[in-house]
């Protein structure tokens, strides 16, 4: 109730994009455009080892061969891919080895986000409440990882990309591109090519991870893209929570975010991974500007009985094509997706996830639904598929939209490919419109139009929220609010 | 007091409401009859200010304060309930949850204090066994999977939760068998108070019966045609509307 309430004060109080501040930074940035000698440009940057650079090499091969993909529901003018920054990154000496290093305009900005940097101010807090050690990555760089040493304790790694290329090659080299492999698509392999940072997670085996692992992606400067590349490995029987979260400030031209997140369970595991995506969604009335959020995130569930849930909050971004997806190999592995995907103004978004049952006794788990408004489009794409060796194999899917007003549009595309007589899959769907009726209902009890949606709109996506964990719940329950401010009337 | 004088209202082009006069006084119960298409239901949704409904003339207002100017939400704040002939389902909303927020936005909007939660639990505890509400349905989605009979209850405890100035109820016995009648009349009859006024809107008698009305007023074809004490009603009841509809034309 308290969390309805905190809705209804926020939709109140808030602007409309409250993240979309830049910040003056003294910033360096690699040459415009992309070649074989940005590629190189990055990899000396990042003091990456030859087989990184040949890696990266390769991809960008690949990538030139590769056509940009065009069956997702969604229409852009065409992307100059030479005429955007790969690399953009703050000025500093080194990489900064901790917080009192790193520079205090960059902390303000993680301050003026509400990301928890400092590891005392969160130890500072009430006692018992959870914490949560960050990844915080600007651009093109990791600028700080907090907890690092605690975590080190439980045998938990937890770093930047760049870091781990360097200090983990063994783990880097056995996983990265395993479970997305380089040319898996366009976006992928142009990520493979050029990315810059993003978090390396490696959980040992039989171990929880004591504390919530998050990563705070952050576009500021111009003209630039950001290509994250995240690795999670969970060894047997290992457990951990990950949320990311993303923001970018307002700019008139089209940004692009093309990042690929990897996650390897092996037997026994458990990963949780939420994320919270809040890129600047170009401006609501004539649709200039924003993120164009391209993203491939795959787990693979090779050990047995392993388990991995996706919960995603869309709620930014002018465009998004993203499908969290499971690879069930493991015999009685699981996956789980849940998404709200919320678009209002132009924004558009094809979104789902791809469940592929390998393994006999897989079960998966797909709750979807889709908040349209304003002149939106919002596409479900899933697919569902059994091998012939997936016996047993068991889905459940709900895909259900909502519509507020008449202008936006809302799709449901699934694929469902059973390759074996003994899998059972169950699909619902459901479109309903945020109807007159309700909302005068709810105004007649005394509730403005502002809270009757609000309070509509959290009731329609509560079986998701509470798939998050709690603090980020209540962020993305006021997040969706605001995201339809102004929706109706 | 409501008051309401010459009130006239259209849906589109269409006029339904044509110079309504008719005064209840705090304390009183007023039923209105009448044929189907009367505009009954026309003047409970022009009273609460629901969408598609446009004044031509005329004004409305409660205890002296004008009405028709007002939002919905405003007029809710104000003291005016419409208890829905078919209520609204509300997924993924807990009743509890729903009605705290409606009696927190209603106290904003006077400028009161929200109510605290263990007050709030305790009076809706209090309000659902009164009404034999299982407490456990509270907790579901509002009116979601709920019987016609179950829904009536639950605009009724709503009611009692708000504590509203003017309850207006539109068709509150359709659907309703003889047991659930019972209930929500009494609910109904336990929020009667010398500072209260009541609209009670309904085709037939039998509400009647367990809602004692004050005065009994006949609604033809967008104006009050007849009024008179409880017994208009009985003989409504025994001689049907066909000389209203005539009155009317």
């Amino acid at each position: 109730m308290a969390a309805v309430k905190e809705t209804i004060d926020t939709v109140a109080a808030l602007e409309k994009y409250e993240h979309g501040f830049t910040t003056d930074i003294d910033q360096e940035f690699a040459p415009k455009g992309l070649s074989e000698d940005i590629v190189r440009f990055i990899s000396a940057k990042k003091d990456e080892p030859a087989w990184m650079l040949e890696w990266r090499l390769d991809a960008y091969r690949r990538w030139l061969e590769l056509d940009e993909p065009d069956w997702a529901k969604v229409s852009y003018p065409k992307i100059d891919y030479q005429d955007t920054y790969y690399y953009a990154a703050p000025k500093t000496k080194e990489g900064p080895k901790s917080l009192d290093e790193v520079d205090p305009e960059l902390l303000a900005v993680y301050e003026k986000l509400g990301i928890p940097l400092k590891e005392q101010a969160v130890l500072a807090g009430v006692e018992g409440a959870p914490r949560y050690a960050v990844d915080a990555v600007f651009d093109s760089v990791s600028v700080v990882t907090t907890f690092k040493k605690e975590l080190a304790q439980a045998g938990v790694i937890f770093c930047s990309m760049s870091e781990a290329i360097r200090e983990h090659p063994e783990l880097v080299k056995q996983y990265l591109g395993s479970v997305v492999p380089t040319s898996d698509n366009y976006f992928a392999c142009l990520n493979s090519a050029v990315f810059s940072d993003g978090s390396f997670v490696y959980v040992p085996p039989g171990v929880r991870c004591p504390m919530e692992l998050s990563t705070y992606f952050r576009i500021n400067a111009k003209d630039s893209g950001q290509f994250e590349r995240t690795l999670i490995i969970a060894d047997k029987g290992a457990y951990v929570s990950y949320l990311e979260g993303c923001t970018a400030p307002m700019r008139d031209e089209n940004q692009l975010h093309a990042a690929v997140v990897e996650l390897v369970l092996l037997d026994d595991a458990e990963i949780k991974y939420s994320t919270v995506q809040n890129w600047y969604p170009g401006d609501p009335e004539t649709g200039k500007g924003g993120i164009y959020n391209f993203v491939t995130k795959r787990a693979d569930c090779r050990g047995d009985r392993s388990k991995v849930s996706w919960t995603q909050v869309e709620t930014g971004s002018a465009i998004t094509w993203k499908y969290p997806s499971c690879v069930l190999r493991g015999e009685g592995s699981s996956g789980e997706f849940y998404s709200i995907a919320v678009t209002n103004g132009h924004q558009q978004a094809d979104t789902g996830t791809k469940m592929i049952h390998l393994g006999a006794n897989t079960k998966s788990r797909i709750v979807a639904k889709g908040i349209s408004a304003g002149k939106s489009t919002s596409t479900y794409r899933g697919l569902v598929s059994a091998h012939p060796k997936a016996k047993g194999a068991r889905n459940f899917t709900q895909c259900d939209s909502l519509l507020i007003g008449k202008t936006c549009a809302a799709h449901t595309v699934p694929y469902i490919e059973a390759r074996n007589g003994q899998s059972v899959f169950e699909h619902e769907a459901t479109t309903t419109r945020l109807s007159d009726d309700q909302l005068f209902y709810c105004q007649q009890r005394g509730l403005s139009q502002e809270e009757a949606v609000a309070l509509l709109v959290n009731g329609f996506v509560r079986d998701v929220l509470q798939q998050l964990p709690m603090e980020f719940a209540v962020e993305a329950q006021k997040l969706v609010a605001i995201s339809l401010e102004g929706s109706v009337g | 007091m409501l008051s309401i004088q010459n009130l006239h209202a259209r849906v589109e082009a269409k006029p339904i409401l044509k110079g309504v006069t008719l005064e209840v006084p705090a304390g009183e119960v007023h039923a209105i009859m009448g044929p189907n298409g009367a505009g009954k239901s026309t003047l409970s949704y022009v009273l609460s200010g629901r969408g598609g409904y446009e004044v031509t003339e005329g004004t409305a207002s409660l205890n002296g304060e004008d009405l028709l100017s007002l939002e919905p939400n405003e007029r809710a704040a104000k003291g005016v309930f419409l208890s829905f002939q078919y209520p609204l389902e509300i997924p993924g909303v807990p009743a509890l949850t729903f009605i705290r927020t409606a009696v927190n936005a209603q106290r904003r909007a006077r400028g009161e204090d929200e109510i605290a939660a263990p007050a709030f639990l305790k009076l809706a505890k209090e309000k659902a066994a009164a009404l034999k509400i299982d407490f456990e349905m509270l907790k579901r989605g509002l009116n979601v999977g709920f019987s016609g009979g179950e829904k009536k209850r639950m605009e009724i405890f709503q009611m009692a939760m708000l504590s509203p100035k003017f309850l207006i109820l539109d068709e509150t016995d359709s659907g309703l068998d003889i047991d659930a009648l019972k209930i929500v009349s009494e609910g109904v009859n336990a929020l009667r108070s010398p500072e209260r006024g009541m609209l009670v809107i309904t085709h037939y008698q039998r509400l009647l019966d367990y809602i004692k009305p004050d005065r009994v007023h006949v609604l033809a074809a967008g104006r009050i045609v007849a009024s008179g004490g409880p017994e208009l009603a009985l003989q409504l009841e025994a001689e049907g509307y066909d000389k209203y509809a005539g009155a009317a034309a």
